[in-house]
């Protein structure tokens, strides 16, 4: 069962005397450590064969969860919500959207 | 030490513009409504003839003009702005703002009635209507006050223990614009005694931040709290101000001030200009053998509580002015601090409310005398005959 | 133009966001993201970014990123613009600094309007961002000055007697050039290039610049969260969204569409519109499509194309 809020186990949410004042956030791109790969339903698959490392799928996933490698993507599956725009887009259709928990 | 000084001829717009400038302010984002033009009015020429080095926005709505202010003071930039009655109401959910987000801005309000009906004049309903946005609030009795707490309150504002907006109420028209001879600090002084603001956490791209998220039910409360604590830290913070601007320029200032109060059996108990004439009206009752006094808050927000109670002493009746009218409420803003007060210290007083001055009426030395004269009857009788009045009002 | 590879990969616009699987505002944030040149501030909205993006304590920005209120993001820009402006001057501060201004299409067009025009008239140096979903999609999807004629949204329903919105969509780029300013452009996420140079242009112009781009929103648009790229691009090869800019008194057609796609299979696409099906609303689905004619004609003569 999963924690919610993205806290670990031995996390604790912060009393007033230990929070920045004003309701700042001082850590930049904390939203990282929310995995937000466990919304998925579909999952994107790549055949990376295929894959013509064009970078359409990177520049419109809205997660930010295609990453670039040398020749070819692929997909950070901590963070994809599985919306199927990759696949979508893609051009030579390497992606298939896969149902989770599926074979 | 009293350092060298100098005496003008100034309206208390005038007083807070002329403070704004010694304060090396560097941002200004304002929208005119009567009666605080002057003050943003008499900025703006010294920004256009180069006496003061500072970014004049002329925004275009009070709202933009608080929501300016609070984007340049993230930024680590010393602000200031002014208002006064419907602006005030309409930038009041960006009041909230600047206190949350600890905003140290400092806004002058020329207090002026609340539509409707319309009324350009003074009365406290502005400043009262957004009392608990968490800001600190200064109340002037006369120009002088407005322009040394004017320059206090930068010193406040910013101050890491505290880093709540403050701000400096005047009379509408009945300070705003009447000249008074303001003994005026040399430049230098000032700037000694605020030196350039130390950006704590500032909104730097270098070091970005995220300011504003939004706090869920989890941790909303405790950001709250925290103003909670800068409140509390503030009445220090006022006294250490306040003994510091008396090395400075010889004017003492405090939470609360006393007149005759040593052993009053009656008192008036009001804020801003009122108490002055409350003072000339105590001072001849005294003459005649009454012994009245009047107290008068300097700092509203926060309430100066043990302040009050000291200065109370031991006095049997107690006559709060309010210059505002809380609708359907029990009493009135001012009261209902002070009886509140009165009930966790557990001081006997018998305390009544006179609401006056409603829309800029004025009230006479002969009415204040008759409120005294019933401040002295009910500490006599030990009998409160009326708990709320309307003192002025025509059948 | 830009090109894809050179685009940096580091993502100042993090994953972890909580924007619904295939928003497309969540695309133009990185898209966005990847087009600044110098130490940036965001001033952002109340909206589905500011909310999705930055529940306490998490942040997706690792730039500096300011929120205020719903309707003053322009005069909060006003403000930290000024400020860096005057801290330069004093010699308090010592770098130069970009500020976008980022709100929907309801703190832009309607609440925000306001604000908006004053920054705009005060000529203050930032960019502005109106990523539009055609209504207050956030708190529920509400009509807002941008949504389309005859588009069902929550408070302006499709009924059985009123079919959706009846009123029209504002023409945002035009009050903006109304104010004097020097750049203003519409964009779609589907041609992120254009988009993408855009910001950068706007970035680049001294004073205000606007950009409006369309976002398409699977949730209040009512489509499969997979086309939302698809849409974009539909939008603007069915002429319904012309791509265009404003360059200091040159408007100029960015994306020509000779041969537009039907619009019946824009709107075929989005549930919102799904309604004007009926044959009683038929009338309807004319008028909508005579205002995109219209709006494009409109638009088109002002580039100095033949229509």
């Amino acid at each position: 069962m999963r924690r919610p809020w993205g806290l670990s186990k031995t996390e604790r949410k912060l009393g007033w005397k230990e929070l920045p004042i004003g309701g700042y956030i001082l850590d930049p791109g904390s939203a990282m450590k929310y995995k937000t790969g466990d919304w998925r339903a579909f999952r994107p698959v790549m055949d990376q064969k295929k894959c013509v490392n064009c970078l359409l799928c990177w520049i419109y996933c809205p997660d930010g969860a295609i990453i670039r490698l040398e020749k070819y993507v692929d997909v950070n599956y901590d963070y994809c919500k599985g919306c199927g725009i990759c696949a979508n887009e893609c051009p030579v259709k390497c992606i298939t959207m896969v149902e989770e928990g599926g074979e | 030490m009293i350092v060298m000084a100098k005496i003008m001829g100034l309206t208390g717009n005038e007083a807070i513009a002329y403070a704004v400038k010694q304060c090396n302010v560097d941002l200004i984002a304002a929208y005119p409504i009567t009666p605080q033009t002057i003050m943003v009015e008499v900025i703006s020429e010294y920004v256009y003839n180069g006496e003061i080095d500072a970014e004049f926005v002329c925004a275009e709505s009070e709202h933009s003009a608080m929501s300016a202010c609070i984007g340049a003071s993230l930024t680590g930039a010393r602000v200031f702005t002014g208002t006064a009655s419907q602006g005030l109401a309409l930038m009041h959910e960006m009041l909230y703002i600047a206190s949350g987000l600890r905003c140290p801005i400092v806004m002058g309000v020329a207090n002026r009635a609340l539509s409707a009906p319309l009324n350009i004049h003074g009365d406290h309903s502005d400043m009262m209507g957004s009392r608990d946005c968490g800001w600190i609030q200064v109340y002037a009795e006369n120009s002088q006050e407005a322009y040394d707490w004017t320059i206090q309150a930068f010193k406040i504002a910013e101050d890491p223990r505290v880093l709540l907006p403050v701000s400096v109420n005047i009379d509408g028209f009945i300070l705003s614009h009447c000249v008074e001879n303001i003994v005026v600090l040399e430049d230098e002084d000032v700037a000694r005694f605020l030196p350039p603001r130390g950006p704590l956490i500032t909104i730097d791209p270098t070091k970005p931040i995220t300011v504003g998220a939004i706090c869920l039910p989890d941790y909303y409360f405790e950001v709250k709290f925290q103003q909670v604590q800068a409140l509390k830290e503030a009445y220090k913070v006022i006294r250490e101000v306040n003994r510091e601007y008396k090395k400075l320029s010889g004017r003492r200032y405090d939470l609360v001030e006393t007149y005759a109060m040593e052993d009053a059996e009656a008192a008036i108990l009001c804020l801003g200009s009122t108490a002055g004439t409350a003072k000339v009206v105590a001072k001849e009752l005294r003459k005649e053998g009454e012994k009245v006094g009047v107290v008068k808050p300097w700092v509203y927000r926060p309430f100066p509580e043990e302040d009050l109670i000291k200065a109370l002493g031991d006095v049997k009746a107690l006559a709060v002015l309010d210059r505002a009218c809380s609708f359907g409420a029990p009493f009135n803003a001012l009261c209902s601090d002070i009886i509140a007060t009165l009930y966790r210290y557990e001081k006997e007083i018998k305390v009544f409310n006179c609401v006056y001055g409603l829309g800029g009426r004025d009230i006479t030395p002969m009415e204040i005398r008759g409120i005294f004269e019933e401040a002295l009857e009910t500490a006599r009788s030990e009998r409160i005959k009326e708990h709320v009045k309307f003192v002025g009002v025509r059948e | 133009m830009v090109k894809l590879h050179e685009l940096p990969a580091e993502e100042l616009f993090t994953s972890g966001h909580r924007l619904c699987a295939g928003c497309a505002a969540g695309t133009i944030m990185r898209m966005t993201m990847k087009a600044l040149r110098r130490p940036t501030v965001i001033v952002n909205a109340t909206g589905c970014i500011q909310v999705s993006t930055t529940p306490y304590p998490y942040t997706s920005w690792r730039v500096s990123y300011v929120h205020i209120a719903f309707e003053n993001t322009a005069a909060v820009a006003a403000g930290i613009e000024a400020a860096y402006k005057v801290l330069k001057r004093k010699g308090l501060w010592d770098k130069d600094v970009d500020v976008i201004a980022i709100a929907g299409d309801g703190g832009t067009f309607d609440i925000g309007l306001q604000a908006l025009s004053g920054a705009l008239e005060r000529g203050h140096d930032f960019l502005f961002i109106c990523y539009d979903n055609e209504a207050y999609m956030n708190t529920g999807i509400q009509r807002s000055g941008a949504t389309p004629h005859g588009a069902a949204t929550t408070t302006s329903p499709a009924g059985s007697k009123i079919p959706g919105k009846p009123e029209f969509k504002k023409d945002l780029i035009g009050i903006c050039i109304a104010h004097g300013i020097e750049y203003a452009a519409t964009a779609s996420p589907a041609y992120w290039n254009d988009y993408i140079t855009k910001v950068k242009k706007g970035l680049e112009i001294n004073g205000p610049a606007v950009i409006h781009v369309f976002s398409p929103c699977p949730t209040g648009m009512r489509f499969d969260p997979s086309k939302s790229i698809e849409l974009a691009r539909l939008a603007v090869q069915t002429r319904y969204w012309p791509v265009y800019e404003y360059e200091r008194g040159t408007y100029r057609l960015n994306i020509r569409v000779p041969q537009p796609k039907p619009m019946l299979d824009f709107l075929k696409m989005q549930g919102r519109f799904a309604h004007l099906f009926q044959p009683k609303f038929q009338r309807e689905l004319e008028v909508l499509q005579r205002w995109v004619e219209d709006n494009w004609r409109r638009v088109a003569t002002l580039c100095g194309e033949k229509v």
